[in-house]
């Protein structure tokens, strides 16, 4: 007779609170594949720990996003924010959708003209734009977004040098319901000062204004915040047209949408609290219904999403190298990727999943980094199934953030895969060497 | 070894189900925690306990199970189902 494998043996004690008024804890699945390939063959051809990126997610969360706004408003653009993972293979996918280049720095231009990005299909933010990054991309028309007075004033000695008169936006920062205010960002928009740049920008007569932009903020669960931002964009607008005789050609209305994660904060996880796409279009749209122009002189909508697009089609898959029992009687598991490669794992708890099929009772496991350090925790106390020393997990929705935030600590940062629509797999960043980390250094002659 | 009182009280299904009656408390064992507590009940050691895990259940070769018995040991004194000075 075939005996029962074995697993530890284990005891959890039974807790109230496992059920609530929204139903019991999902089992857990295992996710054995991605996209019909096998985590397990990844692991072996790759490596781990190892990011894996679905190209069929990315495609399908652009493309929804992208039609519902179209159905909803006639001019759209989608301006991919590269801050949340400029990795050339991810940019490319967005790009090859048709969407802008959304850069916050000199260094993520640089990478969206290595893409072969038109200057013109960019915007640029972010507090820190030098003068000697004007002098180069106000002549290739890209678009700026000012943030401050300083920043105007270069940009006009800029044109003046040049002889040029580059389309600029300004961008602004509102109070709006259910989000903390952001106001470090642009020019105040309640306190009058926003108009009191746009009238300077006018009076100064050598940028042209293009567009106004504001950012709201992150992770941004109200969708009625983005119709009240919208709103106040349209009013704006229709002052500048009235009083002025400017008609923007866009209203960048910035990033923010959640993705499908759960905030260490938040009661509900993310499957249940993020809005859909839809119901943020709906509320965006509502707010620009307050323009008051003429139909073909309706502005551009540009959205600057990242985290939204990326982050759900991004996994992390992680091997167990040991199991620890700890003093209060939970399990330690510790997995070959800690903190230093999964920065939102200080923001979020991650959904994570067995790689393989698993038996016997999930019980309070806390999941732990490989890193000696007192912080490197992946995961505080969830439930999780028995693993042994070489079994694989995944943590999900990885995508935004963590390949730009990452940091070379203590370990090579892993490689990174994509996995394609048919079935094709392949490198889209390798594993990190030695020679990445020792190469720019130098041991003066004198030592 | 002495088995404690605790331990002779507690009220085991043959589905793992435990209760414990001194505080009401209710646990899930799984098959080879039940085979240990059963073990521990008969008043069996470690090394015993573990040959008993090894024939009846299909041990990898990898497994250390001394070592699992007795991090499910430290499990019954953290549960409260034994008491602290307890050891296997």
């Amino acid at each position: 007779m075939t005996k029962p494998l074995y697993e530890r043996p284990t005891l959890v004690r039974h807790q109230m609170g496992m059920m609530n008024k929204f139903g019991r804890a999902q089992a857990m699945q295992p996710l054995e594949s991605i996209d019909g390939v096998s985590v397990d063959e990844l692991v072996k051809t790759y490596g781990s720990p190892l990011f894996v990126f679905s190209e069929a997610d990315l495609v399908a969360r652009y493309r929804e996003l992208h039609d519902l706004l179209a159905l909803r408003y006639r001019k759209i653009r989608i301006a991919w924010s590269y801050k949340t993972n400029y990795l050339d293979a991810i940019c490319k996918v967005f790009h090859r959708e048709g969407a802008y280049a959304e850069v916050v720095s000199e260094f993520e231009y640089d990478k969206a003209m290595r893409m072969g990005i038109d200057p013109t299909h960019v915007h640029f933010n972010g507090p820190l734009k030098s003068e000697a990054t004007l002098e180069r991309v106000l002549p290739a028309g890209t678009v700026i977004h000012i943030d401050h007075f300083d920043e105007m004033a270069a940009a006009e000695r800029v044109a003046e040098r040049q002889g040029i008169r580059p389309k600029v936006a300004v961008r602004v920062n509102m109070a709006v319901e259910s989000v903390p205010p952001w106001s470090r960002f642009g020019f105040n928009l309640e306190s009058g000062q926003a108009m009191e740049a746009i009238r300077r920008l006018i009076a100064g007569d050598k940028l042209e204004l293009a567009g106004v932009h504001c950012h709201l903020g992150t992770f941004i669960t109200d969708p009625a915040a983005y119709k009240q931002a919208a709103a106040k964009l349209a009013h704006l607008a229709n002052t500048l047209r009235s009083e002025h005789g400017v008609l923007l050609e866009f209203i960048d209305v910035g990033g923010g949408f959640a993705s499908h994660n759960t905030l260490k904060a938040q009661y509900l996880p993310g499957e249940q609290a993020t809005p859909s796409f839809s119901r943020y279009v709906e509320a965006l749209t509502e707010g620009l219904s307050q323009l008051d122009c003429d139909p073909r002189d309706l502005p551009t909508l540009v959205l600057e999403n990242g985290r939204a697009l990326v982050d759900d089609a991004g996994y992390l898959v992680s091997t167990v190298v040991a199991n620890k029992r700890l003093r209060d009687g939970r399990r330690g598991l510790v997995v070959d990727a800690g903190v230093n490669t999964l920065f939102t794992s200080f923001w979020y708890n991650h959904d994570v999943v067995s790689a393989q099929p698993f038996r016997g009772i999930p019980e309070p496991t806390v999941i732990y980094g490989p890193l000696c350090m007192n912080i490197d925790v992946v995961r505080d106390t969830l439930v999780f199934p028995a693993m042994s020393v070489g079994d694989r997990l995944v943590l999900k929705n990885v995508g935004a953030y963590n390949v730009t935030q990452w940091m070379q600590f203590i370990t090579y940062r892993p490689a990174v895969v994509m996995v394609g629509r048919d079935g094709k797999h392949g490198l889209i960043r390798r594993r990190e060497q030695l020679e990445d980390i020792v190469g720019p250094e130098e041991v003066p002659d004198w030592l | 070894m002495t088995i404690p009182q605790k331990l002779r009280d507690l009220a085991i299904s043959e589905t793992g189900f435990l209760f414990d009656p001194y505080t009401g408390s209710t646990f899930s064992a799984n098959e080879p925690g039940l085979t240990v507590l059963e073990g521990l009940r008969e008043g069996l050691g470690v090394a015993d306990i573990a040959t008993r895990l090894r024939e009846s259940f299909d041990v990898p070769a990898a497994a250390d199970v001394e070592r699992d018995v007795g991090e499910f040991v430290h499990l019954l004194r953290r549960s409260g189902l034994v008491p602290e000075e307890f050891t296997a």
